[in-house]
């Protein structure tokens, strides 16, 4: 685990370490303190000497700005140790998250791996704040306050042999008789409020069923749950405050009467058994500060699990960052590929990476550069993750895909990306301006390459009919466009790129009928030589196909353009058939 | 040290004073247990403060006196420790039983927060939930009671505790020494004014990390939403650079909100030993020249160490307490909205026929329903009418925000048995309508009539029970496919549910899942299809088996074979009832009795299909593609 952890800390090592020296040197010099204070009682007053008493009361002041000075410099030095660990995780986390190829990434969601970056990275800064602080302080206070009372009158000190033990093994157990009700409390708590998301999205259900009284019963009885675990759980912490006090009282009864003893028989001075009621306030404080110190590591164990899960998982060396910088890459980018044309030879793919589940299954086929390849078929048959394929989101399991005649493992992803462009069937566009949206594809595009591409998507008009044109600003996700406005510039920006290969994932379900056909017949006039692959719910779109692929359920059905298909490919036949008749 | 966290710190309420009040009546049903609180919370402080003051005897009269002697009598000492030790095991004895009871108590306050809150989500209108998020009414569930529990199971309880304390301490060292008292006064308020600034200080940072926090959250969604784009656009480095930007100021601010959030331990901690340190000087002077003896300074001493400890803590609270006010308020807000108004009086009932074909009312489901109107007066004998499923609307406008109108003047009828499709694009009012009917909103002008019965008059709950939905977005609790099933009508049969399924068309597929009926639909259960779902929705419609339907079909693309399962199942529950059906699909459209054309929330068209054909309108462009639906 500190060999995953440790490289985040790199440039924070240092103050790291001067914080936990520095808290130390804080604890040292505040155990002199009630040391100095017993002289003040055995010698200044016992014999009268107000200078002696000026003078020691001057060096418990010393001490006390000292161990003020140390204690403020570590909590600075902690601050930044600690902040700065957890920039240096966030950053790992980022970078592995863009690191992992997409089989590993669609086991998380969005939201799962949000939580990790924030709530669980700050749950790690805690956890190593108390390491570094409070556990070091502690441990030391224990130690120097112990070795204190030793000095002062060894005998008497043997009570902690009793008292320490005692006091650790109590808020041990307590501490494990905690934990799994916590847990348990936690989960219930968890699935409570599950329920409740899940009426408020279903609210409509509810609602027209009429089973509100039905739901609160449910709700209830789960409200119930939490409230007697959580009743559970607190009760034994309940325990730990006077538990702790009573040991710390018991503690001072028994120094009080062997103290007294020693003082009486003349074994030891009344400052001692002073400042010696003192240590012990220390060291059991220091105690009940240690179980404070494990419940809190304890809590973000949990944290620091979900963390290490991402950091343990392997880059795959498919998506190793790019060594080389962006603006190098695009001047040489799609030179390295001869021309667009595509060929699939044999390939299997799965996403569990189990042969007996293939989602696509020897696929073989190959279209000239230039051409268009329209792909059709049911949900679920293969269509977006054929594509997918291509610029290598995912890597094939068997067979080969060779992008202007070269085999796509063999290029550089940053030269193959170039070389590939692809709208997503979810359109993602970025917080910024338009005109920064569009710019991904091209960062030096001039504004009449990007009013170029915009015309041929359709999204010129419409741009410039918002007051700031190509300068409007588009909050996260681009809420204030439509669905069809946004397809329209996500292809805008895909096409900045001139790519070889275009592909388009369903990219215009949204637009209607007729400026689709506009945007397609733009693209065959403006775009002579770039290879098209499109993947449309319309027949109609895919109709003047050079070619078209039909997918059911991963295999290929039929291949041909459309008159032949529809000769002889009953899938083909049919989707034709209940498209003309079954959709408006 | 300062608690991180994604809730707003420094949140204040709007009327702290009200809010105060409310929180405190929420104690009121645990009176009893609240005195047995006070009770033992006034004993543990008491027995601590008390404690300490006995080190004054302890040295003056029974440890000090006796040094030298040859032979001392040490009983004294043995009977004050006992006294010390019993009143230590009496304090200890309260704070445990302030803390189980306080437990009691604010666990049980939560329960009925929760279960009030939920109460109320149930009977609030439907617009209250347009208005704002479900990621905004989940937080009152989540962060507001976390931060309410956070409160009550301690906030308060330490907040309570550690202004006793301090006042216990307060009289104690009057009572040993005026002077000395005066100078540990001086110096807590200077240790006041330091927190406050401090706390100023801390704010600065805590505002900024917030908003930084906030940025580097946005732009992280943004790119792991997006990371397929930013792949094939060879972006990462550019997203890195962006990111580290937001991340460096994360660090920037976060460091100054923990430096001041942390310094103020050892500062608070050393300060209390400047106390130590001087108070021990000064009363040696005063020790010297005869005014104080030994025992009151180790008394005295001991309580500096702990007076400090309540400011500490206190300035710690007040953010956290302050914060959970704000929530307590929004808490209380949700309990505050009005719940759904419901004037109607008439009721749905089983009803049978008699031997001379009267309408009688029958405790057991019948398959025939009748409407129930209660008579003029309280006397008068109900009337019974059978449900027929008569609906008319006349003239009935409606806007969702008073302003923009979705609906204007809108007339249709639907006879019983009758199929009535409505067409037209998205925003036009096809749901609306729909809405309007299960009254989930409510008419601005104009009447709906329900077999010839203002829609107002009758009871929503029957209302709704007389109608059955199938909504475009098919939400599926968590729970077994049965259950789902079943939550159509809790009373039906296995075999009711089985039958229903069959009609539905959705028995094969289910038959093939892993557990059968008995698969669990959750997140980590088996995962339906949009199709599946779909199907199961209609079933679940076929078990409620209501006399009318509304059906939005789905327009997501559904794979061919389940689409034709869904058509067929949605035609068999069509059968024989009054059906309202938002269509996509034309095979829907053909068949339906009346088709009603919609846009800009007006009628634009109504008839059969070829009636529509032979007008050449809207009805028959939307025909022949050149204009689209959705």
């Amino acid at each position: 685990m500190l060999k995953t952890l440790a490289p985040s800390l790199a440039g924070y090592r240092f103050v790291s370490w001067m914080a936990s020296v520095t808290i130390a040197f804080e604890v040292l010099f505040e155990v002199t303190i009630p040391w100095l204070m017993a002289d003040i009682l055995d010698r200044g007053i016992a014999e009268g000497d107000l200078p002696f008493i000026l003078q020691r009361g001057g060096w418990m002041l010393g001490m006390a700005a000292l161990s003020m000075a140390c204690g403020g410099l570590s909590a600075r030095l902690a601050a930044l140790g600690g902040t700065g660990f957890a920039r240096g995780l966030r950053t790992a986390l980022f970078d592995r998250v863009q690191g992992f190829s997409f089989a590993t990434l669609d086991r998380f969601t969005t939201g799962s791996l949000l939580t990790r970056l924030t709530t669980d990275v700050t749950n790690t800064q805690n956890a190593f704040q108390i390491v570094i602080r409070m556990l070091v302080r502690a441990v030391v206070m224990l130690v120097a306050a112990t070795l204190m009372a030793v000095y002062i009158n060894p005998d008497l000190a043997g009570v902690f042999v009793v008292a320490i033990p005692v006091l650790a093994g109590c808020l041990t157990a307590l501490a494990l008789l905690a934990y799994p009700r916590f847990r348990e409390m936690l989960r219930r708590l968890d699935l409570m409020n599950a329920r409740v998301q899940e009426n408020l999205v279903g609210l409509r259900v509810v609602r027209s069923y009429v089973r509100e009284e039905f739901e609160k019963e449910q709700f209830f009885q789960a409200a119930g749950g939490v409230r007697e675990w959580q009743a559970r759980a607190e009760g034994v912490v309940a325990v730990e405050a006077p538990i702790s006090s009573l040991v710390l009282s018991g503690t001072l009864v028994a120094v009080l009467w062997f103290g007294g003893n020693l003082v009486v028989q003349g074994w030891m001075l009344p400052g001692e058994l002073v400042s010696f009621v003192s240590y012990i306030g220390q060291i059991l404080i220091s105690l009940m500060m240690l179980s404070f110190a494990f419940i809190g590591l304890v809590i973000s164990k949990a944290s620091v699990n979900r963390i290490m899960e991402i950091l343990e998982q392997p880059v795959e060396a498919l998506e190793a960052p790019p060594a080389r910088s962006r603006p190098e890459a695009s001047a040489i980018g799609p030179e390295t590929l001869a021309d667009g044309s595509l060929e699939f030879e044999h390939v299997d793919f799965s996403y569990s990476g189990n042969p007996r589940n293939l989602t696509l299954a020897d696929l073989h086929f190959r279209i000239e550069s230039g051409q268009v390849l329209g792909l059709v078929g049911g949900t679920g048959s293969g269509k977006t993750t054929l594509v997918q394929l291509i610029p290598r989101l995912y890597e094939v399991m068997a067979g080969t895909i060779r992008v202007g005649g070269r085999d796509v493992r063999e290029v550089s992803l940053e030269d193959l990306r170039d070389a590939v462009a692809m709208v997503l069937q979810k359109n993602v566009l970025f917080s910024g301006t338009i005109a920064e949206n569009l710019r991904w594809g091209s960062p030096e595009a001039t504004l009449e390459e990007i009013g170029k591409a915009c015309r041929i998507a359709q999204a010129h008009d419409f741009i410039m009919g918002f007051p700031e044109g190509y300068d409007t600003d588009l909050g996260q996700g681009g809420v204030n466009l439509s669905g069809g406005q946004k397809q329209r510039l996500c292809l805008a920006r895909a096409l900045l790129k001139k790519p070889r290969i275009l592909i388009l994932d369903d990219s215009t379900s949204a637009v209607d009928m007729a400026t689709d056909a506009r945007i397609r017949a733009a693209l065959q006039r403006e775009l002579q030589g770039m290879t098209v692959v499109v993947i449309a719910q319309r027949i109609a779109s895919v109709r003047e196909a050079d070619a078209i692929l039909v997918l059911d359920e991963g295999r290929v059905v039929g291949f041909g353009n459309h008159e032949e298909l529809h000769a002889s490919c009953p899938v083909y036949r049919e989707a034709c058939d209940s498209q003309h008749l079954g959709e408006i | 040290m300062p608690p991180p966290g994604p809730r707003d710190v420094f949140a204040r309420p709007r009327d702290t004073l009200r809010t105060i009040l409310r929180v405190l009546g929420c104690f009121r049903p645990h009176g009893w247990r609240l005195v047995l609180v006070a009770l033992g919370l006034g004993l543990g402080t008491f027995s601590n403060v008390y404690g300490t003051y006995l080190l004054k005897p302890v040295f003056n009269d029974h440890i000090l006196p006796l040094m030298g002697q040859p032979d001392p009598d040490m009983s004294g000492l043995v009977r004050i420790l006992l006294v010390m030790g019993g009143v230590y095991l009496a304090g200890g004895a309260g704070l445990y039983a302030y803390r189980v009871l306080m437990i009691r108590v604010s666990t049980g306050i939560l329960l009925q927060l929760r279960r009030e809150m939920f109460a109320r989500l149930q009977n609030l209108p439907i617009p209250f939930f347009d208005r704002r998020t479900h990621g905004q009414t989940m937080s009152r569930f989540t962060n507001d009671v976390d931060a309410m529990r956070e409160m009550l199971g301690h906030g308060l309880p330490e907040f309570v505790h550690s202004t006793l304390r301090m006042l216990g301490v307060f009289a104690m060292m009057l009572v040993l020494s005026p002077v000395l008292t005066l100078l540990a006064v001086a110096m807590l308020g200077f240790m006041a004014w330091l927190v406050r600034f401090l706390a100023r200080r801390s704010s600065f940072y805590f505002k900024g990390r917030q908003g930084a926090l906030g940025a580097l959250n946005g732009c992280i969604e943004e790119m792991v939403e997006g990371q397929k784009v930013v792949r094939v656009f060879n972006h990462q480095p550019i997203v890195r650079r962006r990111f580290e930007e937001l991340n460096e100021e994360v660090r920037r601010n976060d460091a100054g909100a923990w430096t001041f959030g942390s310094i103020l331990m050892p500062l608070m901690g050393n300060l209390s030993h400047v106390l130590f340190a001087v108070t021990a000087a000064l009363g040696g002077i005063l020790a010297v020249r005869s005014t104080l003896d030994l025992g009151t300074l180790a008394a005295f001493l001991q309580y500096t160490r702990n007076f400090s400890m309540p400011v500490t803590h206190l300035s710690q609270q007040f953010n956290s307490i302050m914060s959970a006010l704000a929530g307590a308020e929004r808490i209380f807000d949700l309990l505050d909205e009005p719940e759904e108004q419901d004037s109607g009086t008439i009721t749905l009932v089983d009803v049978t026929r008699d031997g001379d074909g009267r309408l009688v009312e029958s405790p057991v489901r019948t398959g025939l329903w009748a409407w129930r109107i209660p008579g003029d007066s309280p006397e008068g004998r109900p009337e019974l009418r059978l449900l027929e499923g008569d609906v008319r609307f006349e003239e009935v406008s409606f806007s969702y925000d008073q302003r923009t109108p979705v609906l204007r003047g809108i007339s249709l009828f639907a006879r019983p048995g009758q199929k009535i499709a409505l067409v037209g694009s998205t925003g036009a009012g096809k749901t609306t309508i729909t809405n309007l009917l299960n009254r989930f909103y409510e008419i601005d002008q104009g009447e709906i009539t329900y077999d010839g019965i203002p829609l107002a008059r009758i009871r929503k709950s029957d209302l709704r029970r007389s109608l059955g939905m199938v909504l475009q977005d098919t939400h599926l609790f968590t729970g077994t496919v049965r259950e789902n099933l079943r939550y159509g009508r809790l009373e039906a049969t296995d075999e009711e549910v089985e039958q229903a399924a069959c009609l539905a068309n959705a028995d094969g597929f289910i038959r093939h899942l892993p557990q059968g009926y008995e698969t669990e639909l959750s997140a980590d259960g088996v995962n339906l299809s949009q199709g599946q779902r779909q199907l199961l929705a209609i079933a679940r419609a076929a078990v409620a088996d209501p006399p009318v339907l509304i059906l939005d079909e789905a327009t997501s693309s559904i794979d061919t074979r389940t689409e034709a399962l869904i058509e067929k199942g949605m035609d068999r529950l069509m059968r024989g009832r009054t059906v309202f059906v938002i269509a996509h699909r034309l095979s829907t459209v053909r068949h339906s009795d009346a088709i009603l054309v919609l846009e800009h929330g007006q009628i634009l068209e109504r008839g059969d299909h070829e009636a529509l054909l032979a007008l050449e309108g809207r009805y028959h462009k939307l025909y022949t593609g050149v204009f689209e639906l959705e």
